[in-house]
């Protein structure tokens, strides 16, 4: 297991508006992203997934505010950088150079006025203005190529091109500035099976090329199971288990992530049953007391109504790195 | 090109149905022109010049409807108007030449210049929603809102007067001649501040309202949160990003407007006394001059035919998704 961190998020949580109206769409939230891996986070809607990722890259559209927290970024031989204590130029710098992002909407992500050309190059001429005129055509003509798309489709207009060739020419103007970080929100969610599954070969492919880390967002936990290291749920604003892809897919532990791999029939192995999860996301303005997953959990006892359970390494268990928030599992030293 | 081609097809048949219905209006106006003449002169005028007058305004040919027609239609083709029978004998093309100019340069440019202004504040206003900028907004609504005769008469009421900088009618100093002279020009700049202020300030408030509210649209795009998070500068994601594409509903209204430019705005040149096209036509409908009528109806119909079609040539080179290839 490496641990060798290119991002650190310590205790980050997200309110939607200020004061007694607030809502906390993300509780306290630590997660720590390796160099060179792909970690998934999975969840249902309105449980904070993508708030994360837009207050991480300080993108939140007003009311949501950042209200606690850091995120460290480890620059490849350098000193880290809090990110949240960047100066608007510096954000601007930090900003798609180090930490792209491929939005959920392949549809809307692209200025429909524009051609990709344009689209590809004003990201170069923003972070590397003394790039010669020649050098970013054949720069973005490159990116292209990258991404399969042929290079006649660089005078292209967005409404010329199908979901799935806007969702690549996303990728490739992601990796314009080769970034350590791409954060890939619900990147597939619009496109079909199959363009999802071939946008996430090339991922895949070009991942192993530029050697980025990948914070994927997802509500598919199908999907991480098969292309992600590790993978961490989130329900209600918090993280309740993180652990290896594998490991979580075999084995989980929470029953919320439990219920998430019983939502969808797995192609091989036995047959298992489908029984998805009863009731509904909780109500952010109004969280259950303790685990705010008791009244939807069909294993919650005593404690759960009562004290929050702490994300940790679990007492009953060995073997690999894994943490999960549950009174089933208590972990291993509160201390930690 | 087709697509071109398609639009001037469609523009020069309007202009042709445009131009019948110009034909048949005046004629559904009850009166004549020689009853109105004798109205006016109060009956000081004997059956002998009723008659002359009659003959002189070719009144008198007894034509069909369909021989009158096709006779305005050669009329047309050859650029002739017809001879005004309120400015008699001045022909129309002649009224028209003498008043278009005042019209469209006080109307025109204030046009332009509140289309400009109000886009420019729509944008910031939509772009730093709820700053002092944003709160300028119920104020240029309530001034968008008032009558606009109400509004001028209360400027000239306030802001002219016995020595006063800024004169309270007219287009020119009355006994200049108009021309290219230092002293007309600076006459008739004097004549036209405060017309051209109270048009300003009474529609400026409509293109910002819609700009702003455009913005606040579009920045609630996809594509705008790429633009932050690709690290471009704040004016950039702003001006090429946000209002490049909220402009694109107001590129329509401003070819509308444009095309009101010639007849739109009479009150403005009825309050002020201003010599434009509105003036003439009130003028002209209280006279029953049908050539006239015509005329400036034909100039108004082309000029928002015109301003449509110019529109529509904007939008195409703004908007890429309303370009069919082929």
């Amino acid at each position: 297991m490496k641990t060798d961190p290119v991002l650190e998020i310590k205790g980050l949580s997200v309110d939607y508006g200020l004061g007694n109206q607030a809502v906390r769409a993300v509780r306290d939230v630590s997660l720590t992203l390796n160099r060179g891996e792909v970690l998934g986070l999975a969840g249902e809607s309105g449980s904070g997934k993508s708030t994360l990722a837009y207050g991480l890259t300080r993108l939140l559209p007003p009311p949501g505010v950042v209200s606690a927290g850091k995120v460290i970024y480890y620059p490849p031989g350098g000193e880290p950088v809090d990110v949240l204590s960047l100066t608007p130029a510096g954000l601007r710098e930090f900003r798609w150079a180090e930490t792209s992002i491929v939005f959920q909407g392949a549809m809307n992500s692209l200025n429909p006025v524009y051609k990709v050309s344009t689209q590809l190059i004003d990201v170069l001429e923003a972070h590397q203005p003394g790039m010669s005129r020649q050098a970013r055509t054949a720069r973005a003509r490159e990116l292209l190529k990258m991404v399969g798309i042929s290079e006649d489709r660089l005078d292209a207009y967005p409404h010329q091109l199908s979901g799935g060739m806007r969702q690549r020419v996303m990728i490739g103007m992601a990796l314009a500035l080769e970034p350590k970080i791409v954060i890939m929100d619900e990147p597939t969610t619009a496109l079909d099976v199959v363009m999802q599954r071939q946008i996430l070969r090339q991922l895949v492919d070009l991942r192993k090329r530029f050697d980025f880390s990948v914070l994927f967002i997802t509500h598919d936990l199908s999907l991480l199971v098969e292309f992600s290291d590790r993978i961490a749920i989130m329900y209600g604003g918090r993280i309740v288990e993180q652990a290896p892809a594998s490991v979580l897919y075999r084995d989980s532990l929470h029953p919320y992530s439990d219920g998430l791999l019983h939502s969808f029939p797995a192609l091989r192995g036995p047959r298992r049953d489908l029984v998805g999860i009863p009731g509904s996301p909780p109500d952010l303005r109004s969280m259950p007391s303790g685990c705010s997953f008791h009244p939807r959990c069909p294993k919650a006892f005593d404690p759960c109504s009562v004290d929050v359970p702490v994300l940790g390494t679990p007492a009953d268990l060995q073997g690999p790195a894994r943490k999960v928030a549950c009174w089933l599992h208590p972990i291993r030293n509160s201390a930690d | 090109m087709s697509y071109f081609l398609r639009r001037l097809a469609f523009y020069v048949f309007t202009a042709w149905a445009a131009l019948t219905i110009n034909f048949f209006i005046p004629r559904l106006i009850p009166g004549d022109p020689v009853s109105a003449l004798v109205n006016g002169m109060r009956g000081q005028i004997d059956p002998a010049q009723i008659q002359s007058l009659t003959v002189l305004f070719g009144l008198d040919k007894k034509q069909s409807m369909w021989e009158q027609y096709t006779s305005y239609l050669a009329q047309l083709a050859r650029g002739d108007l017809g001879i005004s029978f309120g400015n008699f004998p001045l022909p129309v093309s002649e009224v028209l030449t003498q008043a278009l100019p005042w019209t469209l340069l006080l109307i025109g440019v204030t046009t332009v210049l509140s289309f400009l202004l109000g886009t420019l504040l729509g944008v910031f206003a939509g772009w730093w929603r709820g700053s002092w900028i944003d709160g300028l907004l119920p104020a240029t609504t309530f001034l968008s809102s008032i009558p606009y005769f109400w509004l001028g008469l209360i400027a000239v009421a306030l802001f002219t007067g016995v020595g006063s900088f800024l004169p309270a009618s007219g287009g020119y100093e009355p006994g200049l001649v108009p021309g290219w002279s230092g002293e007309f020009i600076d006459s008739a700049l004097r004549h036209s501040l405060l017309p051209a202020a109270t048009i300003i300030v009474a529609s400026v408030g409509g293109w910002l309202l819609a700009m702003r509210n455009m913005m606040v649209t579009v920045t609630a795009e996809d594509y705008i949160t790429v633009a932050h998070a690709k690290g471009l500068s704040e004016r950039r994601v702003m001006m090429n990003y946000a209002a490049r594409n909220a402009l694109l509903p107001s590129v329509s209204g401003f070819g509308m407007a444009l095309g009101l430019v010639v007849g739109g705005t009479f009150l403005v040149e009825y309050v002020f006394s201003y010599p434009g096209i509105g003036l003439q036509m009130l003028d002209a409908i209280a006279k029953h001059d049908y050539p006239l009528i015509q005329g400036i109806f034909l100039v108004v119909t082309l000029a928002v035919l015109a301003a449509n079609f110019l529109a529509d040539l904007a939008y195409m080179a703004l908007d890429p998704r309303t370009r069919k290839e082929g």
